[in-house]
């Protein structure tokens, strides 16, 4: 049933895959982590987009991403903006998970006492210098949990590339299925590098977590 | 979001829906879409039943099971939620029938998806029942009640109202995950999308509604948990007001 010469064999084919995967859920969340910070600022900075943006990011959590992907995939085209399928895919990502990740800064900024904006007003202090120095440096430790939660569920996500034919794991794995008819190793050591990345990230955040709350002490 | 702000878009998705309707480049699918959406709901549904069952069992196994039984659960649990709803998917797909076990495409997708949010769903109802106050496990204790007792009636009706809201968001994530149910060969609403798109190329058209009816599925989802949150918390002093 398993294989290990074949297992070992493959090997070298999947580890180079991986780094796709790993490049995609990189620049798949800088993207969502920005863009997510850049709704929120928008949010409070001009108090009537408050709406619109809460009615956008809800309609971007309430669609499946495989289907996300698939329409910047096909629809950017039409436009005239031919994307390949890795970048395409990226962005859907990176937009998906901007939705929640601004929900996450929107909670870090509620959690500012009002007492610090008004000392910066009192201060005299312009507002990109009130966001700069004075909120997002308070903003942002107790956030890192949640953003690292979502960074995990994002590297989680990228098999969905597979669907666009992006040559990442997954891809990778049912391609070398298809061509030897033996799935059992591809597969399995597919699931075996998201487990041990999801428990080594898991056990990174943790640490992170510890480390930031003895800076901030509450 | 209030709750009203949900209805309004609910209506909203539906008059948008109603409104392309009128127009053939957009009617021309929906006959064939609405059809792939209700294999989606059918396995969103059979998938949420397994999820419950499979996220309560784990979570009482890991909270009073005998050892071995905790370690099977968390085994499964770490499992489940630390590889992707894919991966599983296809591992249960194309690995298993290697072991001699066959299963259709529909089982597959029901058994996969219902095990994921399972295994998040434990999680949720680990965390509830914890979180229920101290005071009321020392008056069960107090009371001479037996555990099984215990649990029936004071200690999961009150885990339940809080339990609520975080599986309205996992139905959610459920019912988005059934799309990958058409990588393998299922015929549901992503699949019937993606077959039109190659066929007819009208990609617009075809994602717009599909996007929409995802869309009106879900606020389904978050509108009927919210009334269900309310109606469970009445008369409780915690938790949000009704």
């Amino acid at each position: 049933m398993w294989d290990w010469s074949f297992a070992l064999e493959i090997l070298p084919t999947l580890a180079s895959a991986a780094i796709i995967t790993i490049e995609a859920t990189l620049i798949g969340f800088v993207i969502a982590a920005l863009l997510g910070l850049a709704l929120a600022l928008v949010r409070i900075a001009i108090p009537w987009t408050a709406w619109p943006i809460s009615v956008l990011v809800e309609l971007i959590r309430s669609t499946p991403l495989l289907i996300q992907i698939f329409f910047l995939y096909f629809v950017f085209p039409k436009f005239g903006v031919v994307l390949d399928a890795f970048t395409a895919g990226v962005i859907a990502i990176g937009l998906h998970y901007a939705a929640y990740c601004s929900e996450v800064y929107r909670a870090g900024f509620d959690n500012i006492p009002r007492g610090q904006w008004e000392a910066s007003i009192a201060l005299n202090l312009p507002q990109w210098a009130t966001f700069r120095d004075i909120i997002i440096p308070q903003v942002i430790p107790p956030i890192v949990p949640a953003l690292g939660n979502y960074l995990v569920a994002l590297f989680k996500e990228t098999p969905l590339l597979s669907a666009i034919a992006v040559l990442e794991l997954m891809q990778t794995a049912k391609i070398i299925g298809s061509d030897t008819f033996r799935y059992t190793e591809p597969m399995t050591l597919v699931g075996l590098f998201f487990l041990v990345m999801s428990l080594v990230s898991a056990a990174l955040i943790r640490i992170l977590e510890r480390l930031l709350n003895r800076r901030t002490p509450r | 979001m209030g709750i009203r702000t949900l209805v309004g878009m609910l209506v909203a998705a539906l008059a948008v829906i109603g409104l392309l309707a009128t127009q053939t480049s957009y009617s021309l699918f929906l006959p064939g879409l609405l059809q792939g959406a209700l294999l989606t709901i059918e396995i969103a549904v059979l998938g949420s039943v397994l999820a419950v069952v499979m996220g309560v069992l784990a979570a009482l196994a890991r909270l009073y099971g005998a050892a071995p039984l905790r370690w099977l659960a968390t085994v499964y649990v770490e499992i489940f939620r630390g590889t992707s709803a894919l991966v599983q998917l296809f591992w249960l797909f194309f690995v298993l029938p290697q072991f001699g076990l066959l299963m259709d495409a529909f089982t597959v997708a029901v058994l996969a998806l219902g095990l994921n949010v399972g295994a998040y769903g434990s999680e949720v109802v680990r965390g509830a029942i914890l979180a229920v106050a101290p005071g009321q496990w020392e008056a069960s204790i107090a009371l001479n009640m037996s555990r099984a007792q215990m649990l029936r009636r004071i200690i999961l009706p009150q885990a339940f109202v809080a339990m609520i809201p975080p599986w309205g968001n996992l139905f959610i994530e459920l019912l988005k995950s059934t799309a990958l149910v058409s990588l393998i060969t299922l015929t549901d609403l992503a699949f019937k999308a993606q077959q039109m798109n190659q066929s007819t190329l009208k990609t617009v058209p075809i994602f717009t509604l599909v996007l929409l009816i995802y869309l009106v599925m879900s606020l389904a989802i978050t509108i009927g948990m919210r009334f269900l949150e309310q109606r469970a918390s009445a008369g409780l002093s915690r938790g949000r007001a009704a």
